[in-house]
């Protein structure tokens, strides 16, 4: 594995964010965001990626839209950013897809093809002619070339070549998309299919330019604030572990930024938890095979959008943010909700749910903190007003939903798990065929997580895997377990 | 010998933009230089309060010097400059 070390694209994303805050605070919104590129390329500066200064601003100003919540394709080149932020603060609501591509960072990478490097040495053997099944590449002038019209991308050539003169070119968004939704088009741009996008995010970290990013609902949760309107914080689990301070620490810092209240979404994963104990052990004395867990947006959008014959085998119980936004409207009826999440899953599952208003990931999170100068470590501790068991705050942790449902289960009724830890085409195919048999041999739960290692491997999270691995540790053995309830 | 120091500085803006991963640093240095080298994670040290500042975080300390925009590699490199200079 390699060494964890901080990303650039995530440096320029989150600086954006901070200084759309920064704008928002201030006497003069919409000019200090038209400002934004030059404030972070200023005249003189150097030239870090791009060919020059005016570039790098255009690049920014791009960015700089995503971080407004508007879609950066849409947005006419001719617009002022000044514009732009006044149109981000005059919406009702944010916008419906949550992700956006910066498409002139798109141009740096090729379309993805097998290409034959100059290491070919024309030899006599041709394996490559001989391997290809499509008649795709013939030995011209002493070296192998390939005729695209032909060639399906299988890449056997490249398998069998003694030189290993063939290369295989990739482009890593299409290369990490479960469901093949982002492809260049034929005008070398990134484009995103939303009827098959489950918005499991693994684009947005894996594009080297930084190109896919989230439409940020930040302006828009600044406003209901500055409005006076009473927001409460939603913060799901995966949130304690990723900065460095405590719990209620965290509690506090939030509610110094404006917030009313701050509810722990492991509230709602208890009630989550009860109801699929129960759900799962009525569907397995029904005779049911196997069910699979139903609280990952990312696997959720999966099963609505590309395997719609799991949905039989998927629990029907909602998901802890579901519950934890119907107890935060139940208990206050005015308020507007923030669900704090590590994904931009849950922007889509928000979007559908009318009790949810808005979505933050921890990087904004992270921003906002900076731009309002709080000092997380510093904080005093404020109380949560509900506790949640250990079981619950452990969900964000792949094999934390399984064995916190196993938990209120006992004896032969005790599920054998089984976890899908990332969704990727293998494992999508291996759900595909549990579905299509109606029967999994590895186990009768199936725990499903979009992002490998759960929530915390989530693509707008903040600290690195292991440490908040190890801090979210210790919250969950400060926590008391979860009681059974009388009759499950 | 004098142990040349790393402070990686862990407050709220170094850790948001990027020294959360640099906390790897803290357990690889140790293992990579023995007791020539002394790493620790500390408490804000004050550098991106200063104007726009936060914008060149993360820092890390090597001695007085003050890396910004920190990465791995960059800490490492300095460590070694300042070992070879003590040759």
């Amino acid at each position: 594995m390699s060494i964890d070390t901080p990303k650039v694209t995530s440096h320029l994303k989150r600086e954006i964010i901070v200084r759309l805050i920064k704008a928002y605070m201030g006497d003069d919104y919409a000019e200090e965001v038209r400002k934004i590129p030059y404030e972070m390329r200023p005249k003189g500066s150097e030239v870090p990626y791009r060919c020059c200064i005016h570039k790098e601003r255009a690049i920014l100003r791009d960015r700089t839209i995503a971080g407004l919540g508007l879609s950066i394709e849409k947005a006419d080149d001719s617009e002022l950013l000044s514009e732009l932020a006044q149109k981000a603060q005059k919406r009702n609501q944010p916008e419906e897809n949550p992700l956006t591509v910066l498409q002139t960072a798109c141009q740096g990478c090729v379309p993805s093809r097998i290409y034959v490097t100059d290491l070919c040495q024309g030899c006599v053997a041709r394996p490559c002619e001989s391997a290809c099944k499509f008649g795709a590449i013939k030995v011209e002038n002493g070296k192998s070339h390939i005729d695209s019209d032909k060639c399906r991308n299988c890449g056997m050539c490249v398998q069998v070549c003694p030189y290993q003169a063939i290369a295989r070119i990739i482009v890593p968004c299409e290369k990490i998309c479960p469901v093949n939704a982002i492809a260049k088009g034929e005008d070398g741009l990134a484009h995103i299919d939303f009827d098959k996008c489950i918005s499991c995010g693994k684009c947005v970290n894996a594009c080297p330019f930084g190109a896919v990013h989230e439409k940020s609902q930040i302006i828009d949760i600044l406003k209901e604030i500055k409005n006076g309107k009473k927001v409460v914080a939603l913060v799901a689990p995966s949130l304690f572990g990723q900065l460095p301070c405590t719990p209620k620490q965290l509690k506090h810092a939030i509610m110094s930024l404006g917030f009313y209240d701050v509810l722990e979404v492991a509230q709602g994963a208890d009630i989550t938890i009860k109801n699929e104990a129960a759900e799962f052990k009525e569907k397995m004395f029904e005779g049911q095979n196997f069910m699979t867990t139903s609280c990952c947006a990312g696997y959720n959008e999966l099963v609505e959008k590309h395997l719609p014959e799991l949905k039989q085998f998927r629990s029907e119980t909602k998901t802890p943010a579901y519950y934890t936004a119907e107890i935060a409207k139940k208990e206050y009826p005015e308020v507007k909700t923030v669900f704090f999440s590590p994904c931009v899953a849950k922007r889509t599952e928000a979007h559908n749910n009318p009790n949810i208003d808005y979505v933050l990931n921890y990087e904004e999170l992270g921003a906002w903190f900076i731009a309002m100068n709080i000092q997380v470590s510093d904080c005093s501790e404020s109380e949560f007003n509900a506790e949640a068991s250990a079981q619950a705050r452990n969900f964000p942790v792949s094999g934390g939903v399984a064995e916190a449902v196993n938990s209120l289960l006992e004896g032969d009724e005790k599920a054998k798990v089984h976890t899908v830890n990332g969704l990727e085409k293998q494992s999508i195919r291996d759900l595909k065929k549990f579905a299509r048999e109606g029967k999994c041999e590895l186990g009768n739960l199936i725990e499903v997580m979009a992002c490998p290692g759960g929530c915390l491997g989530g693509n707008g999270t903040i600290n690195s895997y292991n440490e908040a691995l190890s801090q979210l540790n210790d919250y969950v053995e400060q926590s008391g377990s979860i009681r059974k309830p009388a009759k499950v | 010998m004098e142990k040349i120091s790393v402070k990686v500085c862990l407050g709220t803006t170094c850790f948001v933009m990027g020294s959360a991963n640099l906390q790897e640093l803290i357990k690889i240095i140790p293992k990579k230089y023995g007791d020539r080298v002394e790493v620790s994670g500390v408490p804000c040290l004050g550098l991106c309060s200063t104007d726009w500042e936060f914008s060149k975080a993360p820092y890390v300390k090597v001695n007085n010097d003050i890396i910004k925009e920190a990465t791995v590699e960059k800490v490492l490199s300095a460590v070694d400059s300042k070992l070879a200079a003590k040759k």
